[in-house]
């Protein structure tokens, strides 16, 4: 049974989130908010071609410019580490991914439009830009690489001259399944082939990118304020890698920030650039990105070009899956870039069915464009849509019922351990589907298209499934995939002598509700109102070591460790309230804020432990020591796996292609729920970017490595009138069996589940249009399905 | 943005006086040009605003049309209602933020091919009055982001005919939510004519071929399985020439039965 959340606002409360207060009222404080005295703004000027020689930077008279404190080239950064990567990949033959170097400012060539040329750190913003412009370039334009297929072909222009190719890796997934997957497709009843795009997306959080540097002169110490989804993660690549500064001397703070979606995990050169020039210069050194400049630097997402073919025996049982997709990794290696195509991608690819045997081959290219990595789903809704745009494809070549089909070759039973390496601790997903169907009324449908085509209208129907793995991540497990870092999460729980509490967590707010929801869960454990806690996050000088948000691994992760780190206060303050209630301490209960002696009516409040922790005049010095504050890390068993079954309905006008949503319904299972209403605006969100990739999201480039979709004019995102209203159902819930609170997490779901729904909706409107048509790619616009329907 | 002096004169006399310097150049509602100087792209010496002239403003109808001052904000024109048709398309115009502050005069003397006010002009006939004459529409629209306009003329007022119906079709590109096609056809006592925006790769067009075929029957039907060449259409990331072509067609016939 769900919890409600009881009378202190605990877990299964749908509180609202008290962090929008500050939102709403324009009283945040993001990263542009914080102005220091004396600060300088640097402007990057950036290479407007996408791969060129620079034969000469010439500042001489940019450096005569009113206002200008100095000027920085690669030259200035010649011995300075470039920016890590934070993940090797071995590829099919054993061997580590070709790993480029990524200078801060480029250094002998420019590899992609935006691509930092230099810096001019000036007294004001305009000054700074007014100089940049006075810049000598002499850049030798070379031969751009776009496409990935090109890419690859023999005699391509290199994007890095000292790599053998532009191939990044070539990944095989199992390896060792490869031949038996062959055999298998060889003795399929039925094979369905799919070629598909999934386009490359560029994030757009509604705050750009902002980085402050701060040197203190007095103390050595380095501040760097930086528009981050996680600042322990920034101070360890950017302290040990790029500017060699220990961690004890840098303090990384991301306060506020306004959406992040994936992009602003990674670590960018501008960060690293404040830091360096604030020293340098001996001044605050700020960087606002205007919207036109992140369009070109901040790291973008997807971008797969994948093949994938499904086989079936004679009884529509899948039998095999094999996939071979080509991955844009961009000019350089973002942050966690070569992950996102391989251990978040090929191990999904089982999603919710029981295929014996899996075979997936990834190439990850180089090419002249902005380095692509993780997006809201990373990897996985990659997987997601090819999957089960597949599935779709063989229920219409088969003449079956794309939900029967799907329900016939469900995993049913758990732990299940599948091919591509997890292990599945739960799930239920006929139950899912169950609470699906009786969400979207099928039965209806058929009125309800005649309905529209007496409009003139084709409606379509799409229903899919997704699983995610979230909870990011099992430290030794990911170490051996080839992760440089550990992927824990920790928790400071402080409580004070009058018995609120502060808790210290390394994962980071963007926009998730934190602040609200986990001392929802502190509430619950020990019967105290949640405003009794407060939440800090985002300050490397407060949290101890974090690993940050993403992957939706907050709650699943930083929840768990605060879940830990509050045990432990528990147990001490058990101790505690023993000693004063003079009885022993396996007898202690603690229950709505009350600890008590069991069986009896003696009892010691929650602030009176406290205040004793504190004012230790009657307390037990000689056994425990004074104060109640604990810490905890905690590092997943496993991933956790949330899972849904979506549905979407269409309509697509037959004379200029346009497509409707008319309704859109999310049934998942995300286990146990800390805050029903966040959890819904989350799903809704992602079902928003979702329907952004589906109908109207498109990065792109043309031949030369110009972006053509390089601001609002030509980038649609999506917009309130563009969605429905959406029916969002979490009452399937097998909670997860390996973290305290049997939480899944749920903040990319409706980004990965979404997209396969709509595009498997206009499919069906079409084909109930009479038109002889599997696939439109993404974004499905009106020229796209006007294009389709001519054949 | 580059540094630029700016002015805000209370006559069209003071506004052209201050246009005659080097380099100056009017601002009406700044959608446009704002934009263009924040990213660095023009480099005016000096900015002189338009929107405080008070002859520049408002609305006037008349027994046969209405008058609309050049520096009129596209809100206003929303919200007239004289030519219904004139208004349902201001009303579509960018979001209410654009639509309070952008001007018809900003609009037509900037001519951007997929933009709405073109349309109309040319679909209703405008005559478009600048500080020294009047311009028929069918002569001032010359070609992408051309008018007839010279140096230093500017839109003062447009006046537009009442049609007996008119409607106006937009297809919204679906990033910019300009025209990624607009159509307006108007029939007047003068004859049905049918305008064209967001298409050509010359801009504003009349389609003359569904003029006469309107002439001869203002019906839907009447343009059936018409649409009018594909060559010399505009191409893009939202749109192929054959599209636009052939939503023109569609287009068309849905403003007629909209008439
Ligand atoms: C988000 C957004 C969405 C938009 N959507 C649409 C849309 O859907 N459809 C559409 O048609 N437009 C759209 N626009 C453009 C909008 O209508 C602008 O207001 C219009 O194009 C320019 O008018 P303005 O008054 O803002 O002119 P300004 O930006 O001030 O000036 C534009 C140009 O015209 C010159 N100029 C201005 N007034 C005069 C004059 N009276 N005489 C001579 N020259 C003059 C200026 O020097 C400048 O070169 C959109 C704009 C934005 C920002």
């Amino acid at each position: 049974m769900p919890k409600d959340g009881g009378p202190n606002g605990g877990i299964g409360a749908s509180t609202t989130r008290r962090e929008d207060v500050r939102f709403l009222s324009g009283t945040g404080n993001y990263t542009d908010d914080i102005n220091i005295r004396g600060q300088a703004y640097v402007h990057f000027l950036r290479s407007d071609v996408a791969h060129g020689r620079l034969n000469k930077v010439d500042t001489s008279e940019a450096a005569k410019m009113p206002g200008v404190v100095r000027i920085f080239t690669g030259a200035d950064f010649e011995g300075i580490g470039g920016l890590p990567c934070g993940w090797c990949v071995t590829d099919k033959h054993g061997q580590p991914m070709q790993e480029p170097a990524h200078p801060v400012l480029a250094q002998g060539k420019v590899r992609h439009v935006g691509d930092p040329i230099a810096a001019v750190v000036a007294e004001t913003p305009e000054q700074a830009r007014d100089a940049a412009e006075m810049i000598e370039l002499d850049i030798e334009e070379l031969p751009a690489v776009i496409d990935m297929k090109a890419a690859l072909e023999d005699g391509a222009p290199k994007v890095h001259d000292d790599l053998t190719s532009n191939l990044c890796y070539d990944w095989g997934f199992v390896e060792e399944n490869k031949d038996a997957v062959a055999k298998a497709f060889d003795e399929a009843a039925h094979v369905t082939t799919l070629e598909l795009r999934n386009q490359r997306l560029v994030a757009n959080p509604m705050e750009p990118r902002v980085a402050i540097g701060d040197f203190n002169r007095a103390t050595g110490d380095h501040t760097l304020y930086t528009t981050s989804q996680n600042p322990h993660v920034i101070r360890l690549l950017m302290g040990a890698f790029v500017l060699g500064i220990p961690e004890h001397k840098l303090r990384v703070v991301a306060p506020d920030v306004g959406g992040g979606f994936g992009t602003k995990i990674f670590h960018y050169a501008e960060e690293a650039f404040c830091t360096f020039a604030a020293k340098a210069v001996n001044r605050p050194v700020k960087w606002t990105s205007s919207r036109s400049e992140a369009f070109i630097s901040d790291a973008h997402g997807r971008d797969h070009v994948t093949t994938i073919q499904l086989a079936l025996d004679k009884d529509n049982n899948f039998t095999a899956l094999r996939t071979d997709t080509h991955a844009n990794m961009g000019a350089y290696l973002s942050t966690f870039a070569p992950s996102v195509p391989t251990w978040l991608h090929g191990t999904l690819m089982a999603g919710n069915y029981k295929t014996p045997l899996i075979y997936v081959n990834v190439k990850a290219v180089f090419t002249n464009t902005v380095p692509v990595d993780a997006y809201r789903g990373a990897g996985r809704p990659e997987a997601t849509f090819q999957l089960e745009r597949v599935i779709d494809k063989a229920a219409r070549e088969l003449g079956v019922d794309p939900v029967e089909l799907r329900r016939q070759n469900f995993i049913t039973e758990f732990p299940y351990a599948t091919p591509v390496a997890v292990e599945y601790d739960t799930g239920d997903y006929h139950g899912t589907m169950d609470v699906l169907e009786s969400m979207i009324d099928r039965a209806g449908f058929d009125a309800r298209r005649k309905e529209s085509e007496a409009r003139g209208k084709l409606r379509g129907l799409g229903v899919n499934c997704y699983i995610e793995a979230c909870g990011i991540a099992p430290s030794n497990l990911v170490g051996q995939l080839g992760a440089r870092a550990g992927l824990y999460e920790s928790a400071t729980v402080r409580v004070n002598a009058t018995g609120g509490i502060v808790v210290m967590t390394g994962s980071h707010s963007h926009g998730q509700g934190h602040e609200t929801t986990f001392p929802q869960v502190i509430a619950e454990m020990i019967g105290i109102d949640a405003s009794m806690v407060e939440i800090e996050h985002g300050d490397t000088d407060k949290a101890p070591m974090g690993m940050g948000t993403y992957g939706s691994r907050s709650i699943a992760v930083g929840g768990s460790a605060m879940v830990r780190a509050a045990e432990k206060v528990i147990n001490k303050a058990k101790k505690i309230a023993a000693h004063l209630l003079e009885a022993s301490e396996a007898d202690i209960e603690l229950a709505d804020g009350q600890f008590s002696v069991a069986g009896t009516d003696k009892a010691v409040a929650w602030g009176d432990v406290c205040l004793a922790a504190y004012v230790p005049h009657n307390y037990p010095l000689e056994e425990i020591e004074p104060g109640l504050e604990e810490t905890a890390f905690y590092d997943p068993a496993n991933f956790t796996y949330p899972s849904g079954a979506y549905a979407c309905e269409v309509e697509v006008d037959p004379d200029t292609g346009k497509v409707e949503i008319l309704s859109f319904a999310a049934a998942d299972d995300f286990g146990n729920i800390i805050n029903p209403m966040i959890v819904d605006g989350q799903v809704h969100g992602g079902i928003g970017q979702g329907i952004g990739q589906a109908l109207l999201e498109s990065c792109v480039y043309d031949e030369d490595g110009q972006l053509l979709s390089a601001s609002y004019m030509d980038y649609a995102m999506p917009r309130a009138s563009d969605v429905p209203f959406y029916a969002v159902d979490h009452s399937s819930q097998t909670p997860c069996t390996h973290n305290p609170l049997g939480v899944k997490g749920c903040g990319e779901a409706g980004a990965i589940g979404s997209p396969p729904a709509i595009v498997n909706a206009v499919v069906d409107a079409l084909r109930s249009g009479g038109h002889d048509i599997y696939h439109v790619d993404m974004p499905v616009s009106p020229s796209r399905v006007w294009a389709a329907m001519q054949g | 943005m580059y540094e630029f002096e700016f002015v805000r004169p209370g006559s069209v006399a003071e506004a052209i006086k201050a246009l005659g310097e080097d380099e100056a150049q009017p601002l009406s509602g700044g959608q446009t040009l704002i934009p263009t100087l924040k990213q660095r792209l023009a480099m005016p010496s000096k900015l002189v605003s338009l929107t405080g002239i008070a002859e520049m403003q408002g609305i006037t109808a008349s027994g046969d049309g209405v008058s609309v001052g050049g520096a009129t904000c596209h809100a206003d024109v929303a919200a007239d209602g004289t030519i219904p048709a004139l208004s349902a398309l201001a009303g579509g115009i960018g979001d209410p933020a654009v639509r309070n502050r952008g001007t018809i005069g900003g609009s037509l003397a900037n001519n951007d091919p997929a933009a709405c006010y073109p349309a109309a002009a040319l679909g209703l006939g405008a005559t478009i009055k600048t500080n020294k004459r009047e311009i028929a529409a069918d002569d001032y629209f010359v070609g992408l982001f051309e008018t007839a306009l010279d140096e230093g003329e500017i839109v003062t007022a447009v006046t537009f005919p009442k049609p007996e119906a008119a409607n106006y079709q937009k297809f919204e590109q679906p990033a910019s939510r300009f025209a990624l096609v607009g159509v307006f056809v108007a029939k007047t006592g003068g004859g049905v004519r049918v305008a064209v925006t967001g298409a050509s790769e010359g801009g504003v067009f009349r389609w003359s071929a569904a003029e006469e075929a309107l002439a001869k029957d203002f019906s839907a039907s009447a343009l059936d399985g018409m649409a009018p060449d594909a060559d010399g259409m505009m191409s893009d990331l939202h749109g192929t020439a054959a599209y636009r072509a052939h939503l023109v067609g569609v287009l068309t016939r849905r403003a007629v039965a909209a008439c």
